[in-house]
């Protein structure tokens, strides 16, 4: 969009925005890892109970209760002046899994963290991204003291479809997490083609 | 707290919550005929020519907030959010205010489908690999 400068100078840089989710159990250190890269501190914010609460939140007593408070982690990571990325860490609670609708929708990717001394913790982000075609990968979070399982063997736990890119990480570390995006970003791209092709063909 | 300890609760300070609850800022509107859901990510910039908010008794200081926040460096829903200490839902109807009364715009992201034949994806990977 053409704009006009404004008076005061320049105008100001409107950034393409991206977002790419951190999904997993809780405990898996999806605040670790999104405050390894960002260049805030995780922020949190929250959001408005809706209806999807009710079965589940308690509201006797206090039936005109509409909202509660649902943290919600992200950080930021400016690529360039005109491109920034952001990471959402998802709520761990499965009662505000209506949260996920609206955070995935415009998502490049997830990054889905596994902790392989609980690895069902897990499962509930994976199916969801697989049953809403979100492009993702399975970041092995490798806890010190947790034994180290080769890849396969992570994958065939999950089984994971062999598109899926299984990698080890260490939330902690800033060139990890790095790594683990960069490979979600590269995955979605071989996604997004793959979906191009099978348009064409059929 | 009470001397008695009998005569029930006495709240002080900050064990008395926020003074104004977070939806009374928006009138009690939980949504907003502009919004049209606004993305986390939607990033708002404040419109060149807006006039000045200080002069514009309709205005909430939170509105104002926004405006003066937004002018310099455009800003997303969620850092508005996260930054004002408000929820996205009042941030949203705000936005949505402001968007009507054309003191700001709203860019909205663009979908990941349309990004797939740019160079924006390798521009990510090579960017997060040179940070």
């Amino acid at each position: 969009m053409i704009r006009g400068r404004s008076e005061a100078g320049k105008p100001p840089i409107e950034p393409v925005t991206l977002k790419i989710l951190v999904a997993g159990g809780f405990g898996v250190g999806k605040t670790t890892f999104v405050g390894a890269v960002s260049e805030i501190r995780p922020l949190r914010t929250e959001e408005v109970l809706t209806e999807a609460g009710r079965p589940v939140d308690d509201v006797t007593g206090v039936e005109g209760k509409r909202t509660t408070t649902v943290a919600l982690d992200f950080g930021r990571i400016t690529l360039r002046e005109d491109l920034v990325l952001y990471l959402f860490g998802t709520p761990g609670q499965e009662r505000f899994w209506f949260m996920w609708e609206e955070l995935t929708e415009g998502a490049l990717g997830a990054v889905v963290l596994a902790d392989t001394r609980r690895l069902e913790g897990c499962f509930p982000a994976v199916d969801y991204c697989e049953r809403r075609s979100i492009p993702f990968v399975v970041g092995v979070n490798c806890f010190e003291g947790a034994v180290r399982y080769p890849v396969e063997d992570v994958r065939e736990a999950l089984d994971l479809d062999p598109s899926i890119p299984v990698v080890l990480c260490d939330a902690r570390e800033r060139e990890s997490v790095k790594q683990v995006l960069a490979a979600v970003v590269q995955h979605a791209r071989h996604h997004a083609a793959a979906a191009g092709r099978r348009q064409v063909t059929t | 707290m009470s001397t008695d300890g009998q005569a029930g609760h006495h709240w002080f300070d900050d064990e008395a919550g926020p003074v104004v609850r977070p939806y009374a800022m928006t009138r009690g509107r939980t949504s907003h005929a502009a919004q049209h859901r606004l993305d986390l990510i939607a990033v708002v910039v404040t419109e060149p020519g807006a006039d000045d908010p200080d002069t514009d008794d309709a205005l909430s200081p939170e509105h104002v907030e926004i405006i003066e926040r937004c002018r310099d460096t455009p800003q997303t829903v969620a850092e508005l959010a996260a930054d004002l200490d408000l929820p996205v839902g009042v941030v949203r109807v705000l936005v949505g205010d402001l968007m009507d009364q054309e003191y700001v715009y709203v860019n909205r992201p663009v979908p990941p489908a349309e990004l797939v034949d740019e160079s924006i994806l390798r521009d990510v990977i090579n960017g997060l690999r040179a940070l």
